[in-house]
């Protein structure tokens, strides 16, 4: 049904750039995924994902200016691109079907 | 800047670098500042020790395909070696081969020939220098030699017994074995029904670890019982078949039961034991020779050899050979006699790694031995090979380099720097070399087989030697860049206004006055080598043929020896004379304590009539039987042999024309010497009986020494002298049968006294042949390069001898045109290398006393041959051009 294919690890990142918006770059990304799943990443890891979100069209990056904290070296911003919103809302779109269609949401079983 | 501590923070350096190094140059900006962010980070939070690892573990991720692989530029880099270019650089070095087809062949064969004779050589040089490695512990293994004396021979590896109990007792710390040996000698080794003659010594019981032999059964404590032997592999087969040999019973010389306890791997070829077929202990020896008992203490027989190991710490030996060699130097003064005190006895102890090609001593000093001598002579033939193959290439490049002219014209103007031209041509040559190398190899493959004949090696290609690999890899890109040196440099310098505006001939003049010269100078030099190359072959073949037609004073064909190896020999000796004769196929049988073949027993202690004081000099001695003197065939000047029927006669001596010199006699038959000899436990009178012609008994290269001939009955040698009417074919197993029957203990080991006499050429003839070898090739790939240079040359000067042509020149003309040059650089090869040849070979000549003197005929004739092998090669291009139709040569441009 979908025309690309996107890896759990990947969906994570992309979501990550759309929401740090203009200010995603390879540390950043590393931190707030870290903090927000409490997983141990690699920095290769997060630049191999977006190395492969950019060859498949659903990000776009620029340079940055060189900054003192990073030893005079630039970064590499990124922003998502309309392909990507959309197959981010895609996702989106079929896990809510399924979640529509479960009979029993397991919630209740937390509550008891 | 605001905290002094936080700006020395920085990322591991070499972390930093290992990045820059394998990451992609378009991502390396970004991860680097990714992880210097994340470092800083880090050291704030963790410490700066935690950070650090912590970036080495981020940096070691990267290590993938996705941030190695570099990303392809549509631009081309200014890099000399960037990936492109060396592309490139291969891409035209083929098309150029290829396009050059019999060029290419030339080069790429003489190379290949080149290179092969070199890698041959260094095989053999490496076998050579790496003689003795077999052993591990080789650079702590020592040999203990004595300087006595100040002549020539007066260094030897001879010692007495209690030497070695005195260096255990005094050095406990300096030795860690000290090993007793007997010298290498022939026995008699049977089990049930075989038996062979072989090799082998009495050694001392740590002497297996002292030379680590690789046991391939039992141990190494394998000598400590008395009555045990170890044997080599092949020998453990020869007697066993594929049966376990150990605990087996074996009989030496029919005399000594011994057990066998252990079977070590057959030493290598290079190996200063190559020969050792197996070991019995010391003990047995002692036991069973009383001569050896009696000399227990006795400092003043030296007859015995001491190996010796030091002591480590470690891996590092606690003292030097030459620091031990200064302590023992004076142990054996102590205990020997003033009068052999004056020869200042003085011990040393001569190291394992130097024993093969440092062993020569004159004077108490080393001095050049004939296998270095042979190192050096055989790796300057290689060298020469090599460069005459160099030499090719580099002519043929420059000699070409018209027609590429233009291509470099070109390249310039498009943009070529110098240096991508230097190494397009570098890697032109880099693969004629890589091509000639496997070439190369091939050849040394098939020819091992045959060199390792000659040369009596085991030499094979250690392809799995990680450092020969490298070598090899080295050696290839040598040669490349000396081959391609001359072109790359000289054919990337010239200026493309003037090649490409045209003026062929100003570039001609140009090409031709400027690498004429070094070109001429190189095809000297290459014939010169070649020339002495061959020369020396031929003096050297001069000098075998010398010494093989002396008279060598006896009748060779026909006469066979056999060692009296058991006690058998001398108890059954008269029935086995008579038996044989009775054969039929034997004309007579005799014997003597030494071989005709080589004579080694010496003794002193003569008084003649009119013998000066100072004459000392030692006699060699043959104890004969009455026949030995028809057996042989000796040739009498004066006198007569010995007769049965005079009794008298057992007090004669017959004499050779040496000794008859010696002595000073005019008449000399009849005369009377005293003979008188403690160690001999003689002292009469005898009295020459007769006068022979000199035996060459021992080298055919020296002179044959004072000689004395006496009637003895002693173990030694049989010989027989088979009938010639018989034939030896018909005549040997008839004189089998005769052995078997009456020595049943003992192998019929024979050999033929001519066999043994041209064994004695073996080293002088094992030269000549590789110099034939070495130098056929020199000269082969010298013309193949001149055929290659005189095509280039007749190919350039094709307008020329149209137009020649067209004004009258006949075809000889033209040949003599272009084969005047060539044929002036071969005689001035001759010149320089008849004096440099006269002078080394002259050296050569020197060591032999018995010598053919070098007649200028030889440089007549090697000079004469150079020069054919040089117009054939140069006419047949000559003529074609001169052949050509000027019709055609004129018709284009």
């Amino acid at each position: 049904m979908k025309r690309t294919y996107l890896g759990e690890f990947e969906e994570i990142v992309l979501l990550a750039v759309a929401v740090l918006g203009g200010q995603a770059y390879g540390v950043s990304l590393m931190h707030d995924i870290a903090k927000q799943t409490g997983r141990e990443l690699r920095l290769n890891q997060v630049h191999s994902a977006l190395q492969r979100l950019e060859e498949k069209g659903m990000v776009k990056s620029t340079l940055g200016e060189p900054t003192a904290e990073r030893g005079g070296k630039r970064k590499r911003l990124f922003l998502v691109t309309a392909h990507g919103q959309r197959s981010l809302q895609e996702i989106q779109q079929v896990r809510l079907s399924f979640w529509e269609r479960l009979a029993n949401p397991f919630k209740l079983g937390i509550n008891l | 800047m605001k905290q002094q501590g936080h700006k020395a923070i920085s990322p591991p350096e070499w972390g930093v670098r290992f990045l820059r190094w394998f990451c992609a140059p378009d991502l390396v900006e970004v991860i680097e500042g990714d992880l210097y962010e994340e470092f800083i980070r880090q050291a704030r939070y963790a410490g700066e020790r935690k950070a650090r690892w912590l970036y080495w573990f981020e940096v070691l991720g990267f290590l993938k395909p996705r941030y190695i692989k570099r990303n392809h530029s549509d631009f081309s880099t200014s890099s000399l070696f960037s990936h492109d270019m060396i592309r490139n650089y291969f891409k035209i070095a083929f098309r150029s081969l290829s396009r050059n087809k019999g060029y290419s062949a030339i080069n790429i064969g003489g190379l290949a020939i080149g290179m092969a004779v070199a890698i041959l050589i260094g095989l053999w040089v490496f076998d050579e220098i790496s003689f003795n490695r077999y052993h591990q512990n080789y650079k702590k293994i020592g040999q203990v030699m004595i300087h006595n004396g100040s002549e020539r021979n007066g260094t030897y590896d001879y010692l007495p017994i209690p030497l070695a109990g005195e260096l255990k007792s005094s050095f406990p710390d300096d030795f860690k074995y000290v090993v007793l040996s007997s010298g290498s000698e022939n026995h008699i080794i049977s089990s049930d029904d075989k038996k062979f003659t072989q090799t082998g010594s009495y050694m001392e019981a740590a002497a297996p670890d002292l030379l680590t032999l690789n046991m391939r059964g039992g141990t190494r404590a394998g000598l400590i019982d008395q009555n045990s032997i170890l044997l080599a592999a092949t020998l453990a087969k020869k007697l066993f078949g594929n049966t376990d040999p150990i605990d087996k019973i074996l009989t030496i010389d029919n005399k000594s039961k011994v057990r066998v306890t252990g079977v070590y791997e057959d030493l290598p070829n290079n190996s200063t034991f190559k020969n050792l077929t197996f070991l019995l202990p010391w003990e047995l020896m002692v036991s069973t020779r009383d001569w050896v008992k009696g000399d227990l203490g006795n400092w003043n027989d030296n007859s015995f050899h001491i190996f010796v190991q030091l002591a480590e710490n470690g891996h590092t030996p606690r003292a030097s050979f030459s620091e031990i060699s200064l302590r023992i130097k004076d142990l054996e003064r102590r205990y020997i006699s003033k009068e052999k005190a004056l020869y200042r006895p003085e011990l040393f102890v001569h190291p394992m790694d130097r024993w093969h090609l440092y062993s020569n001593f004159e004077n108490r000093v080393i001095v050049t031995s004939e296998s270095l001598k042979f190192v050096w002579f055989y790796g300057l033939t290689g060298i020469f090979v090599l460069l005459i193959a160099c030499i090719n290439f580099m002519n043929l490049s420059t000699a070409r380099s018209e027609k590429r002219a233009k291509e470099v014209g070109i390249r310039k103007a498009v943009g070529s720097l110098r240096s991508q031209l230097i190494n397009q041509f570098f890697c032109e040559s880099l693969l004629t070399a890589g091509v000639s190398f496997l070439l190369g190899i091939l050849l040394v493959l098939g020819i091992l087989p045959w060199f390792n004949s000659v040369a009596d090696k085991t030499i094979s290609i250690p392809f799995t030697n990680i450092w020969f690999l490298l070598m090899c890899l080295a050696f290839t890109a040598i040669t490349g860049i000396l081959a391609g040196s001359y072109p790359a440099l000289y054919l990337s310098s010239f200026n493309p206004i003037k090649v490409l505006k045209g003026s062929a001939s100003v570039l001609r003049l140009r090409i031709g006055s400027v690498t004429a010269v070094p070109r001429k100078v190189l095809v000297v030099f290459q014939f010169t080598a070649s020339m002495a190359l061959i020369i020396g072959t031929i003096i050297v073949y001069k000098q075998i043929g010398f010494a093989k037609k002396r008279p060598v004073g006896y009748t060779r064909q026909g006469l066979m020896q056999i060692r009296m190896g058991t006690s058998d020999f001398q108890e059954r000796y008269e029935i086995l004379a008579s038996e044989l004769k009775n054969s039929g196929v034997v004309s007579q049988v005799a014997k003597s304590s030494g071989a005709v073949t080589g004579a080694w027993s010496n003794s002193a202690g003569f008084e003649w009539k009119g013998k000066n004081p100072s004459d000392n000099q030692d006699f060699v001695m043959v104890g004969i039987s009455y026949e030995y003197g028809k057996t042989i065939g000796l040739q009498f000047t004066e006198g007569r042999d010995f007769f049965r029927s005079f009794a008298s006669d057992s007090s004669g001596f017959i004499i050779n024309e040496a000794a008859a010199k010696y002595m000073g006699l005019k008449n000399p038959v009849g005369e009377t010497v005293k003979w008188n000899n403690s160690g001999e436990n003689i002292n009469k009178d005898f009295r020459i009986l007769g006068v022979v012609r000199d035996l060459v008994m021992n080298s055919p290269f020296e002179n044959v020494k004072p000689t004395i001939f006496y009637l003895a009955d002693r173990p030694g040698y049989i010989s027989i002298r088979i009938d010639p009417q018989v034939g030896i074919a018909a005549a040997l197993p008839k004189i089998e049968s005769v052995f078997k029957s009456l020595i049943p203990s003992a192998p019929f080991d024979y050999s033929f006294v001519d066999d043994v006499y041209a064994s004695k050429f073996i080293a002088e003839e094992r030269v000549g042949n590789l110099a034939v070898f070495f130098s056929a090739l020199a000269i082969f790939i010298s013309a193949l390069g001149l055929f290659g240079l005189s095509a280039f040359v007749a190919e350039q000067r094709t307008k020329e001898i149209g137009i020649r042509k067209v004004l009258g020149a006949s075809v000889t003309n033209l040949w003599r045109l272009l084969s005047k040059d060539f044929v002036i650089m071969v005689i001035v090869s001759c010149l320089i290398a008849t004096p440099f040849t006269y002078y080394f070979m002259d050296e050569w000549l020197q060591k032999y006393t018995y010598r053919t003197e070098i007649s200028p005929w030889i440089f007549v004739l090697s000079g004469a041959g150079a020069l054919c092998v040089t117009l054939l090669t140069v006419s047949y291009q000559a003529i074609r051009a001169a052949w050509l139709d000027p019709v055609k040569s004129l018709r284009n441009e």
